[in-house]
């Protein structure tokens, strides 16, 4: 007994440290990424205001360049600040639009049932049919690689997870009591769903858009890296690592190490915060 | 039995829709597939003329029909970039180096999960536990084609060990095979291998703590026996349906992983066609992927239900 009482005060004492880290972390990143245009950063995307400076130039604060430059010699800070703009930006305007899209849809199938169900359950089974990464490939090869396309897709890959959840949710809740209560005082569909199931829905799919904006952040990169997402010059964290293909890599390896750490630290942050939520929120796994 | 030929009834329908979904991709796409073939500066018979014979003149229902009807007798049609290959026949080619290189991945998954997790288990709050939670969770949060470069740049550039970029055959030999597989296999291997040490550790944990466990080891049995043949059989039933999850994520750390390793694989062709728009490859591929995923997931499905007696009786 009192072994599993001291595991229990460990565990909740020790990954909050990390938790705090992880919070910092994104929360400068956020302030920084939004503020970017706006902080005196050396050229990040403009080729023809780079020619003078360096090429390729490792890290070093007196230069002017704090992590160094790229093959072109645009400052790579200043991209992994405006690649976190983009890669934000995407990752959590997917994730809202999927919550809703994926939310609603699976509170009208749970409570509806019937017809709706079946065509709810059927869609969502033929869109995971396909793995993620080749549904993302196979959507960009069609699509205009920019920025409103990329967040459509990533929101379209959540949609299923959202459906499940939220139609697991509504049908637990639609046979409990105050839910019977407000049907018997004769409120209508509409009002139920919005009025009484949405708000009991709405936690868990909260605590689970958290846990998935990293899975977006690291699929938007993974587009990005193949050179499926947004095209260069303009930066993201996967087209500045796929800038280290070959020689590079070797010779510079700051070219990947300075967008990798980026991407590691945020999609590390999201993952501990994301796990933290739904550990406290989602009371049941409906989804994966 | 009506529940099997129920399953079996969507999983029909789902494939159906599937290859609806693929085949319309081609309709979503910008520009006309006839001008790809032949270029700028084509004369406006020869435009005609390309047009019929991709059979975009007739109507869409009907090219769907068509093309589901030669894609179910092996027939993808070719790439619309020259040289225009049979995409099946390129299919075949790149197939057997992304199966080799997702199995060899699943393998040294497996094979450094199962014992990391037992011994992480075995010292269940201890540094050693802490230290491979810590390790896993890490991991878990470096995308796989980072984990190439890093591995890349540390094996293949500082050491030299390995070769990157080159693929060989099975028909070059079993050595040269595995030495040009191993890195990329370890690199696509890296996130599972943590994933499936999370799980299993967790589980075991909670094995350990039952009454047969304290049995055992009361009888005097060692611990590493007690781990083997009293605790890791229970403990698997959440591996296995992970198992089913992870292929998913398998086949998406393939594609980039060989994208990033150049390696002549399916991945490699389906990225290359998705950057040239070359449609007709991609949906090749993209069905046949769907065709394969849909499928493992349905077989581990099954072999869930035979492993575990309790879902075989309460669902049958």
């Amino acid at each position: 007994m009192s072994e599993t009482l001291t595991d229990r005060r460990t565990a909740t004492r020790r990954p909050d440290l990390v938790a705090w880290f992880s919070g910092t972390w994104l929360v400068v990143l956020a302030v920084l990424a939004a503020a970017a245009p706006l902080l005196p950063l050396p050229e990040h995307v403009d080729l023809t205001r780079s020619l003078t400076a360096p090429t390729l130039s490792g890290p070093d604060p007196a230069s002017g360049h704090l992590l160094g430059t790229n093959a072109f010699g645009l400052d790579l800070f200043a991209r992994a600040l405006h690649g976190a703009r983009s890669s934000l930006a995407i990752a959590l305007a997917a994730v809202a639009l999927g919550a809703v899209v994926g939310g609603a849809l699976g509170i009208l199938a749970g409570y509806l049932g019937r017809t709706v169900d079946t065509v709810v359950g059927v869609a969502t089974n033929v869109l995971l049919a396909v793995p993620p990464l080749i549904l993302l490939i196979a959507l960009a090869t069609v699509l205009e690689p920019n920025a409103r396309n990329v967040t459509l897709a990533l929101a379209l890959l959540t949609v299923p997870t959202m459906v499940r959840l939220a139609r697991a949710n509504t049908m637990a809740f639609a046979q409990r009591e105050f839910v019977l209560a407000a049907r018997a005082m004769g409120a209508s569909g509409w009002r139920v769903m919005t009025r009484e199931l949405l708000p009991n829905v709405l936690l868990p799919v909260l605590s689970m858009a958290m846990v998935l904006i990293s899975v977006l952040v690291v699929a938007e990169a993974s587009l990005s890296f193949l050179g499926l997402g947004i095209q260069p010059p303009a930066p993201t964290w996967g087209n500045m690592i796929a800038e280290g293909e070959g020689r590079v890599l070797e010779e510079h390896p700051h070219v990947v190490l300075v967008p990798g750490v980026f991407l590691f630290l945020t999609v590390f942050s999201f993952n501990i915060l994301g796990e933290k939520a739904r550990k406290r929120w989602d009371t049941r796994s409906g989804a994966r | 039995m009506r529940r099997a030929a129920r399953a079996l009834g969507e999983l029909a329908a789902v494939l159906f829709l599937v290859s609806l979904g693929v085949f319309l991709l081609v309709t979503a796409m910008p520009g006309d597939p006839a001008v790809m073939v032949l270029g700028e500066g084509h004369p406006p018979e020869a435009y005609d003329e390309v047009r019929s014979e991709l059979g975009l003149d007739r109507p869409v229902f009907e090219q769907y029909l068509d093309w589901l009807a030669s894609a179910v007798t092996g027939d993808l049609g070719t790439s619309l970039v020259p040289p225009q290959h049979e995409v099946a026949e390129r299919l075949l080619l790149a197939l057997p180096v992304s199966l080799q290189l997702a199995a060899m991945a699943l393998v040294i998954a497996l094979a450094v999960a199962i014992p990391l997790a037992m011994w992480s288990a075995h010292h269940e709050g201890g540094r050693i536990d802490r230290a491979v939670s810590a390790g896993t969770f890490g991991v878990l949060s470096v995308p796989p084609f980072l984990a190439g470069l890093l591995l890349i740049m540390v094996f293949a550039g500082g050491l030299g060990w390995f070769p990157r970029a080159e693929w060989a055959r099975l028909g070059d030999g079993l050595a040269a095979n595995l030495h040009h597989a191993l890195l990329p296999a370890l690199t696509i291997a890296l996130m599972e291998l943590a994933q499936f040490t999370r799980v299993l550790r967790n589980d075991l944990t909670v094995t350990l703590r039952e009454d047969h466990i304290l049995a055992s080891r009361a009888r005097g049995r060692s611990p590493v026996r007690v781990l083997v043949s009293d605790a890791l059989r229970p403990s698997s039933f959440s591996l296995v349906t992970l198992l089913g999850l992870s292929v998913g994520r398998l086949i998406g750390s393939t594609v980039v992983v060989e994208y990033l390793f150049s390696l002549p694989g399916v991945g490699s062709l389906v990225v290359g066609a998705a950057n040239q728009g070359d449609v007709p490859t991609v949906q090749g591929a993209v069905l046949a992927i769907a065709v394969f995923y849909v499928l493992a997931n349905a077989a581990i499905d099954l072999s869930y239900r035979a492993l575990d007696p309790r879902i075989r009786r309460s669902h049958v």
